[in-house]
């Protein structure tokens, strides 16, 4: 076939895979713009990177003990958090180093779960699936988990949001008034483990970032106030995620043909570009102030 | 004096071994503005976290409207001394002063009409409405300064403490926020304690003074405490006040060169100089 004059290929309305890696897309692009925005005013990206790489150990672990990558990612995604909340993540100081030690000996892990799994069990292609996720493998059953993930931080982060944004501000501030700053910030981190376990079944551990700091980065350039910030963000998100899936799925018919370009290539793509022209959006508005 | 804002009794702190507070004596009525005079190190903001609650007193009290705090923050309104904002924050001077409303609570905000009229109230008290729709930290230092004032006072605190707000602010600016805290102290009847270290941009408008030294503190009217005697008692050794066309000066004894070494007096000798 030739490559086609269309923008949905034949069959993607049909195609079951499509509407599950759309659900699941639209449900993690929802909660990694929420989380994503207070991610980004904190300055803890480097820790939303290391839980996502954190990830693999988990996803590997999951696919030697032969269950789904979901409940992996979680599972270490929570622990690791827990562990760099006791080491004293929220701490400036010592944020950086916690984070570094846990991620240092969690990627010695996953080394060895990863090199178990090419050896006895399938092959490389879960290596692959976790790195780099695999939307279009995800099963429908999946469904209700993720769905139920996402919806528990994005009420974690309704609940908490005045505390936690008067403590993003000022923890002293913030403390002063009697908020309890520290678990304020330690459910943060839970929400912040949750969503980047989501966005590495979607895109993969590695890119995880890509979707959690990407879309929030841009639309924080774009707005002064961080509710709307997060709309725009949640916008960017679903468009990367759609688009994504729908080039993914047209790309079956282009060279070389015989299996479809990576949706993980296409979602991070479109984010970047997102954050160029937010950028661009940007500099014009300053320019014309 | 009706009963006391805050009353602090013996208060003693001690951090890494070092004894930062030693017997602070002093009470705050109602509405009075006092400042808290101290160099740099002097505890001034160590008193200021032990008032708030956030840190622990090794000896004696702070009591709040006669009674010992019930819970953390309640009643007292704070602007703390650093304040590092991100230029790219998200969110504008009214956004900051509104979380001064409800930043405690959890959920989204139901009183949103209500604390809209609030947020105005409290933009205007401080004269902060031109500039309360810009990212906060993008503005100046003084109106940095103000919001934060609006945010504390939005709450309607019984005590406003404030910990150098002066500090930043060339004379102009500083001479407003004295000012606007005195308007504020009079109009909306709030106690205000406000840390410096230098006291003559005070003197106009404080009715009683505080000052520390080595953990000590004098306090009383400031002509009960700017004194040769009262001062050299809390120093431990001799010093002088001058009096120079209105303006205090506080120097060490002549002739003592141990003492000129120390920064206390070094420091007050050059800002009055300046
Ligand atoms: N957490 C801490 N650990 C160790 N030392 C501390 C701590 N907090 C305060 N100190 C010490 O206590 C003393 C008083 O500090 P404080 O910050 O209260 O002074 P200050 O009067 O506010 O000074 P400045 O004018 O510079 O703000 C200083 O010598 C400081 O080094
Ligand atoms: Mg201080």
């Amino acid at each position: 076939m030739s490559a086609g004059l269309f923008v949905f290929a034949p069959g993607f309305f049909d195609n079951e895979a499509v509407h599950v890696a759309l659900a699941v897309g639209t449900a993690v692009a929802i909660v990694t713009a929420v989380v994503g925005v207070f991610t980004v005013m904190r300055g803890q990206s480097f820790a939303g990177e290391s839980l996502g790489d954190i990830g693999t150990t988990g996803g590997a672990a999951a696919s030697l003990l032969g269950v789904g990558p979901l409940a992996g990612f979680v599972a270490i995604d929570v622990l690791a958090a827990a562990a760099m909340e006791l080491v004293g993540v929220q701490r400036v100081r010592g944020r950086d180093l916690a984070t570094g030690v846990v991620l240092g000996a969690a990627i010695g892990l996953a080394a060895l779960f990863l090199y178990l799994d090419t050896t006895q069990g399938s092959g490389n292609g879960s290596t692959v699936t976790i790195l780099f996720g695999s939307i279009f493998a995800i099963s429908s059953a999946t469904i209700p988990a993720v769905v139920a993930l996402a919806a528990l931080s994005v009420a974690l982060i309704a609940i908490l949001y005045r505390p936690l944004l008067l403590a993003t501000v000022s923890p002293e501030i913030a403390a002063a008034r009697g908020i309890p700053v520290r678990l304020v910030g330690a459910l943060y981190l839970l929400t912040l483990a949750l969503a980047t376990a989501l966005a590495a079944i979607t895109i993969g551990t590695i890119l995880s970032t890509a979707l959690l700091i990407g879309p929030a980065a841009a639309a924080l350039r774009l707005t002064t106030r961080p509710l709307r910030a997060m709309l725009v963000a949640t916008a960017i998100g679903i468009a990367a995620v759609w688009v994504g899936v729908v080039l993914a799925y047209d790309s079956y018919h282009w060279p070389p043909q015989e299996h479809g370009w990576p949706v993980s290539f296409f979602v991070v793509a479109l984010i970047f570009l997102g954050y160029l022209a937010s950028g661009l959006v940007k500099w014009r508005q300053e320019r014309e102030a | 004096m009706s009963e006391a804002v805050l009353t602090v009794e013996g208060l003693g702190v001690r951090i890494a071994g070092r004894q930062v507070l030693d017997g602070v004596d002093f009470a705050i009525a109602p509405g009075e503005f006092t400042g808290l005079i101290g160099s740099n190190g002097a505890g001034k903001t160590t008193l200021f976290r032990a008032i708030l609650g956030l840190q622990r007193p090794t000896s004696g009290r702070v009591l709040l409207g006669g009674r010992p705090r019930s819970r953390r923050g309640a009643g007292i309104g704070y602007v703390p001394q650093k304040f590092l904002l991100d230029p790219d924050l998200p969110l504008r001077g009214r956004d900051l002063v509104a979380l001064g409303f409800d930043a405690g609570r959890l959920g989204p905000s139901t009183r949103l009409r209500r604390r809209r009229a609030a947020v105005e109230e409290a933009l205007a008290a401080v004269d902060a409405e031109a500039f309360a729709d810009t990212r906060v930290g993008r503005l100046s230092g003084g109106e940095q300064q103000r919001i934060l004032i609006a945010h504390a006072l939005i709450s309607r605190p019984r005590l406003l403490l404030a910990d150098e707000p002066l500090a930043n602010l060339d004379l102009r600016s500083a001479q407003e926020v004295v000012s606007l805290l005195a308007r504020v102290c009079r109009e909306q009847g709030v106690a205000v304690l406000i840390s410096a270290h230098e006291i003559n941009p005070l003197l106009p408008v404080m009715d009683r003074i505080v000052y520390l030294a080595h953990g000590r503190a004098a306090s009383g009217t400031s002509e009960e405490v700017i004194r040769a005697d009262v001062l050299s008692r809390l120093y431990g050794h001799h010093v002088d006040v001058i009096d120079v066309h209105g303006r205090v000066l506080i120097v060490a004894g002549a002739g003592d060169d141990a003492d000129l070494a120390g920064c206390e007096e070094t420091v007050e000798h050059t800002e009055v100089i300046q």
